[in-house]
């Protein structure tokens, strides 16, 4: 009797709690996604790339910031893997703006993982690139814990956002080695508090970098540009 | 909502170390997920709601542990525990960026038959 129902099939083994036993495994939730980073970094490494994940909320000028990249490196051309959710038009300001670019459709997602940069990474011709920057899907969340196999990440936030944004979003800020402050050309219209903004950047991401720039009037550029340029920065 | 994927990857995990050990069942996952992770713990378990409404998570139990942070403060040199998202040691206020747990996306263990 299985003594659940009371019919004459046998007791089914999920019950028997005495044959049940703990496995120990301790093993990283994410861990097929960081092999795949690894992998990933081995692959920009063997290819001589300086691999950055670009990350932001949707709207807070990350294309603009890569097109004025790729006018301005000095090694031209660089190469983007561009996450977008519907269109190609990112990836098409881009390779206007002379970069190589391609595009990963990335549907419903709200984050890139490993193996689509990997996928994404076989289209590109890296012949001749020095710098790949990967731009994330805009999300301040769920990108933050998704290793590409980068050796950099860049958290933008422009100043349309709020001073508070990274006290509301600390996991993605804490995890940047450099932090943008883009649309300083609109700070004082949109009343930006500039001093709140870098005091709360200070407090939750202390290791990170800090660069205040517009990518649409190039103002700032440079010293984003010297600070990728220098791998070790 | 990253969160389902974070479940589906529990579940493949879960269920290749179960099929190693030559297990049927799998009764309980046993998570520990940091404060830092980028995950919110009420999304994972209404994610794992959705998945054990279809068989064979029907009887699996989710214990879901979040770790508090930790941080080392290297001018005092000892871990403390910050109140707050601004990670300031309570003894001399100097900002610490060494956390030593507050990321973790673990899966600890299974208890299985």
């Amino acid at each position: 009797m299985c003594g659940q129902c009371g019919c004459d099939e046998p007791s089914t083994a999920p019950y028997a709690a005495s044959k049940r036993q703990r496995l120990e495994l301790h093993q990283r939730l994410l861990s097929r996604n960081d092999s795949q980073a690894a992998h990933n970094r081995a692959h920009f490494q063997a290819h001589g790339l300086n691999a950055v994940n670009l990350l932001s909320a949707p709207g807070s000028g990350k294309t603009a910031l890569l097109e004025q990249l790729a006018r301005r490196w000095p090694r031209p051309p660089i190469g983007v893997i561009v996450g977008d959710l519907a269109t190609d038009n990112d990836a098409r300001r881009l390779l206007a703006a002379g970069a190589r670019a391609v595009q990963i459709r990335t549907g419903d997602l709200c984050h890139l993982d490993a193996a689509l940069v990997h996928q994404a990474f076989e289209q590109l011709d890296c012949s001749g690139i020095t710098l790949l920057v990967i731009e994330n899907v805009g999300n301040l969340v769920c990108p933050a814990a998704f290793d590409l196999g980068e050796s950099r990440r860049i958290a933008v936030l422009s100043v349309t956002e709020g001073e508070d944004k990274p006290l509301k979003y600390p996991a993605l800020f804490k995890s940047a080695d450099a932090v943008v402050i883009n649309k300083t050309d609109l700070a004082e219209a949109v009343g930006f508090d500039r001093h709140s903004a870098i005091a709360n950047l200070r407090a939750i991401a202390p290791q990170a970098e800090l660069f205040e720039l517009s990518a649409r009037t190039g103002s700032g550029m440079e010293a984003l540009i010297a600070w990728l340029d220098d791998p070790t920065g | 909502m990253h969160e389902l994927a974070l479940i589906q990857e529990l579940c493949a995990l879960a269920s290749a170390a179960a099929a190693q050990q030559g297990a049927q069942h799998i009764h309980r996952l046993e998570l520990r997920i940091g404060e830092l992770g980028g995950v919110d713990a009420e999304a994972l378990r209404q994610a794992f709601a959705v998945v054990a409404s279809t068989a064979p998570w029907q009887h699996t139990e989710l214990d879901l542990q979040v770790v508090a942070t930790r941080c080392f403060c290297p001018h005092c040199e000892q871990p403390f525990s910050p109140t707050d998202v601004i990670h300031v040691c309570p003894e001399c206020g100097q900002l610490s960026n060494q956390v030593l747990e507050g990321r973790e996306l673990e899966l600890v263990a299974l208890e299985v038959s």
